[in-house]
C-alpha cells in the first residue's frame, strides 16, 4: 500500500493510527492480569482495616505520594536504609497504588513500626521539631479535624467492587475468617465497619487523644501498618527471585 | 478565484483560536508561578504556612495540571484549530461544538485545580482529576475529535498535511489513555477508588503517564512544529519521506515505553526490559522529528540572526533533541537505578516542558499574533528579551536539577569503609537546599519571560483595536462625505 492512500483517506488513517497505538499497551498490560507469577505467593497480606483505609484516603488527599515513594528497590543501600525490597503482593489491595516517583523525603513502604505512634504524631504536627533540617510541611490540622467515618462502610463497598475482599455476606465473612482469623475478619466486615473502626481506634489510640478520633488517628494507623504484613523471616533468601 | 479576495480572518474561525491562545497564556503564567512557589516551598518550607490548600502536596498537582492541561492543552486547541483550517482550507466544522470545547476545557481545568486545593485527588500523577471531571473531560475530548476530524473531512484538497497526522494520533491516543487510566469506582461525589490495584495499576498509570508526554507533549507539539517552522521559515518541510517514517515509528514505539518509570520495582522484569528496549529505539523517530524541523531551515540559516521567532522555534527543537536523548539514557536500568526518585527526573521533564513544549508554543504564538490581530507585533525587541530570559531560566533549572539529582543519587548509594551507609537521608535533603534555590531562580526567569510575552500580546491587541477603530472612523467619514 502506498502512503498516498493513507494520507488521502482520513478514515483509513484514523483506523491505522488506532491499531498502531493499541499494540504496546495490549502486549505489556493485559498479560499482567493473567500471568500468575506477577504477584508473589506470600502469606500475611490483608486488606486495610476501616481505620487504616481512612488513613490511606488522607494520605492520598494530602498528596504524600508526591514526595514519598512506597516502593523499595533491590539494592544494598535501600536494603540497609529501608529493608527488604517491595513485593507486588504487598500492594495488591492498593487502590490506587502509591509507589510514587520521587523521594524528596524517604521511602515509606516499610515505615510501619519504625517509630512510635507518639513520634509519628509529633512529626506530622511539626516535622522540624524532631528532624530540624526537614523540609516537610506541618500538618497540624490532622489533630484538629475529627475523622469523618460515617461513610466508612460505603467506601468499603466501593473497594469491594474493585475486588478487595471486604465481606458483605456470611459466605464472604467465613472465607475471611478462615484466611485471617476472627479479629481481622471482623475488621474486614462491611456490616460492622464503623464499630470496627472505633474499636481499633480506642484500643490503639494512635493519636494519643483517648476521647477523640482525629484524622491523625487514621493516618498514623495507616503508616504503622505499612510494610509490616509479610514476615520475611519465614521465607528463604532467593524465594522471591523466582517471581521477578 | 473569487475566494482569494476573501481575507483569511473572514474565511476562517480565528476567534476561537485567539481565545484559546489568551487562555493558554493566562494558565501558563499562573501555572508557572505556582511552579516557582512550590519550588520555593522546597527551599524554604515555612512557605507552606500551615494552610492545607497551600501545602506542597496539594499545590504540586495544581502546578502540573495548569501547565500541562491549562497552558499546553489550550495551546494545542488553539494551534490545532488554526492549523486544521489553514492546511485543509476549510472553515472549522460545527462552530457551536468548538465553542463547547472552549468552555468545557477552560472550565474543567479551573474546577480541577480548585478541587485539588480542597483535597480531592485520585492520587495518580497527571491524572489527579476526580471522576466527575474525568467524565466531563472525556466529553469535551470527544467533541474536540468530532470538530477536528470533520474539518479534515471537509478539506479542499485530497492530501492531509503531515501536521494533521500528528494531531489525529494525539486526539485518539489521549482519549484511549485517559479513559483506561481513569477507570474507577466512585464513592461520593468527589472520591473514587481506581479499578486496578498495585502492580497492574502502576503499569496502567505509567502507560498513561509516559504517553501523556508522548502524545500530549510530543506528538501534538510536533504537529505544531510541522506547521509553524516551515511557515515561519518560508520553506517546505525538509523531508517528506522522513516525516512518514518517523511519524509511524514514533506513535508505535511510544506506547511501549511507559514501563521505564517502574524499573527495579515490583513490576515484572520482562515488562521493564521491554520498555527499556523500546525507549532506546524511540531515540530514532524522536530525532527524526528534530532533524526534519531543523533542516527545514537549511539554506535560510541567516534567519536565526534576523528573526527572533525562528530563534524560539529552532531552540525548542534543540531542547527537544536534547531531552529525547536524555530520556533513553535515563531509561537504561543502570542509569535509572541512580536517577529514579531524584530531581534528575524533574530536570529532565523541565528540559522537555520548558525547552521544547513552552518554547515551540511561544514561537507559534508569536507567529500567530499578527495574523490573528491583523496588525504588526508590538515589539520585536521584547521577543528577544523573552527569548533570553527563557533560555537562561531553562539552563539554570536543568543544571541545578542535575546537581541535586545526581548528587542525591550518589550520596544515597555511597558507603563508608566499614560498609555502612555513608549518609543519612536527611543529609541529602540538606545538600539539595542550594540547588533548590537556583532552581527557583531559574523558574522565576522563565516566568518573567512569559510575562514579557503577555505584555507584548496585550499591546499588540490594543494596537489592533486602535487601528480597527481608526479604519472604521475613516470609512464612516468617507461614507458621510458621499
Amino acid at each position: 500500500m502506498r502512503h498516498e492512500h493513507i494520507e488521502t483517506n482520513s478514515a483509513l488513517m484514523l483506523l491505522l493510527i488506532m491499531v498502531v497505538i493499541s499494540i504496546g499497551g495490549l502486549v505489556e498490560i493485559v498479560p499482567l492480569f493473567y500471568i500468575n507469577e506477577t504477584i508473589e505467593k506470600v502469606d500475611g497480606v490483608r486488606p486495610y482495616t476501616p481505620l487504616e483505609s481512612r488513613g490511606r484516603d488522607i494520605y492520598v488527599r494530602e498528596g504524600c505520594y508526591l514526595c514519598h515513594s512506597q516502593q523499595i528497590r533491590p539494592f544494598r543501600d535501600e536494603w540497609l536504609r529501608y529493608g527488604h525490597y517491595s513485593l507486588a503482593a504487598e500492594s495488591q489491595y492498593d487502590h490506587p497504588f502509591q509507589w510514587g516517583s520521587k523521594r524528596t523525603g524517604p521511602d515509606l513502604a516499610r515505615v510501619g513500626g519504625k517509630y512510635s505512634n507518639q513520634w509519628q504524631v509529633q512529626h506530622l504536627k511539626n516535622p522540624q521539631s524532631v528532624v530540624p533540617q526537614s523540609i516537610m510541611p506541618r500538618y497540624p490540622w490532622l489533630l484538629e479535624n475529627d475523622l469523618d467515618y460515617a461513610d466508612a462502610d460505603t467506601r468499603m463497598r466501593a473497594l469491594r467492587v474493585t475486588g478487595v475482599p471486604y465481606s458483605l455476606t456470611q459466605i464472604e465473612y467465613d472465607a475471611n475468617l478462615k484466611k485471617y482469623g476472627k479479629e481481622i475478619a471482623d475488621q474486614l466486615d462491611i456490616n460492622q465497619a464503623q464499630n470496627s473502626l472505633l474499636k481499633q481506634a480506642r484500643e490503639k489510640n494512635f493519636d494519643g487523644l483517648p476521647e477523640r478520633i482525629t484524622e491523625m488517628e487514621a493516618l498514623v494507623a495507616y503508616l504503622q501498618v505499612l510494610g509490616t504484613m509479610v514476615d520475611f523471616t519465614k521465607y528463604d533468601e532467593g524465594y522471591f527471585a523466582q517471581f521477578r | 478565484m473569487a475566494q482569494s479576495a476573501v481575507l483569511p480572518a473572514d474565511q476562517y474561525n480565528f476567534d476561537i483560536v485567539r481565545r484559546f491562545m489568551i487562555v493558554a497564556m493566562v494558565y501558563g503564567v499562573l501555572g508557572m508561578t505556582v511552579g516557582v512557589y512550590i519550588a520555593c516551598e522546597l527551599a524554604w518550607p515555612f512557605l507552606n504556612f500551615d494552610i492545607p490548600a497551600l501545602t506542597f502536596g496539594r499545590l504540586r498537582p495544581v502546578h502540573t495540571s495548569l501547565v500541562i492541561f491549562g497552558f499546553g492543552g489550550s495551546a494545542l486547541f488553539a494551534t490545532a484549530y488554526y492549523i486544521v483550517q489553514r492546511t485543509c482550507q476549510a472553515r472549522l466544522a460545527f462552530p457551536w461544538l468548538a465553542e463547547f470545547t472552549f468552555w468545557g476545557w477552560t472550565g474543567g481545568v479551573a474546577l480541577g485545580v480548585i478541587t485539588y486545593m480542597a483535597g480531592f485527588s485520585q492520587g495518580r500523577e497527571y491524572a489527579e482529576f476526580e471522576w466527575p471531571l474525568d467524565i466531563a473531560i472525556t466529553l469535551v475530548w470527544v467533541c474536540y475529535i468530532v470538530v477536528y476530524v470533520e474539518t479534515v473531512r471537509r478539506r479542499s484538497q485530497p492530501h492531509i498535511y503531515v501536521a494533521n497526522w500528528f494531531f489525529m494520533s494525539f486526539l485518539l491516543a489521549v482519549a484511549l489513555l485517559h479513559i483506561f487510566n481513569n477507570l474507577a469506582v466512585p464513592t461520593g461525589l468527589l472520591k473514587s477508588y481506581s479499578l486496578f490495584a498495585g502492580v497492574q495499576d502502576a503499569m496502567t498509570q505509567w502507560w498513561y503517564g509516559h504517553n501523556a508526554v508522548g502524545f500530549f507533549l510530543t506528538a501534538a507539539f510536533l504537529g505544531m512544529m510541522y506547521y509553524f517552522v516551515p511557515k515561519q521559515a518560508g520553506r517546505p518541510v525538509y523531508s517528506y519521506r522522513l516525516s512518514i517514517i518517523h511519524f509511524w515509528a514514533l506513535i508505535f514505539l511510544y506506547m511501549w515505553a511507559g514501563g521505564h518509570h517502574l524499573h527495579w520495582t515490583s513490576l515484572p522484569d520482562w515488562v521493564s526490559t521491554l520498555a527499556a528496549t523500546f525507549s532506546i529505539l524511540l531515540l530514532m523517530p524522536s530525532w527524526g522529528g528534530m532533524i526534519n524541523g531543523i533542516m527545514t531551515l537549511s539554506g535560510a540559516w541567516d534567519k536565526l540572526r534576523s528573526d527572533p521567532i525562528m530563534l524560539f522555534l529552532i531552540t525548542s527543537l534543540s531542547f527537544y533533541g536534547m531531552s529525547t536523548f536524555e530520556g533513553p539514557l535515563m531509561s537504561l536500568k543502570s542509569v535509572n537505578a541512580l536517577s529514579h526518585y531524584t530531581d534528575w527526573t524533574i530536570g529532565h521533564v523541565h528540559s522537555g516542558a520548558l525547552g521544547w513544549v513552552a518554547l515551540v508554543s511561544f514561537g507559534s504564538f508569536y507567529h500567530l499574533m499578527p495574523r490573528l490581530y491583523q496588525t504588526k507585533l508590538y515589539s520585536q525587541t521584547l521577543i528577544y528579551v523573552h527569548f533570553w530570559l527563557a533560555t537562561i531560566g531553562i539552563v539554570l533549572y536543568i543544571t541545578s536539577m542535575w546537581v541535586a539529582g545526581i548528587g542525591q543519587g550518589l550520596m544515597l548509594r555511597s558507603f563508608d569503609d566499614y560498609g555502612n551507609l555513608a549518609y543519612t537521608f536527611i543529609e541529602t535533603v540538606e545538600f539539595m537546599h542550594t540547588p533548590y534555590v537556583w532552581r527557583a531562580l531559574g523558574g522565576a526567569f522563565f516566568v518573567a519571560g512569559a510575562l514579557v510575552m503577555a505584555y507584548n500580546m496585550v499591546m499588540t491587541a490594543r494596537t489592533s483595536r486602535r487601528e480597527q477603530a481608526a479604519l472604521e472612523a475613516k470609512l464612516a467619514a468617507k461614507l458621510a462625505k458621499a
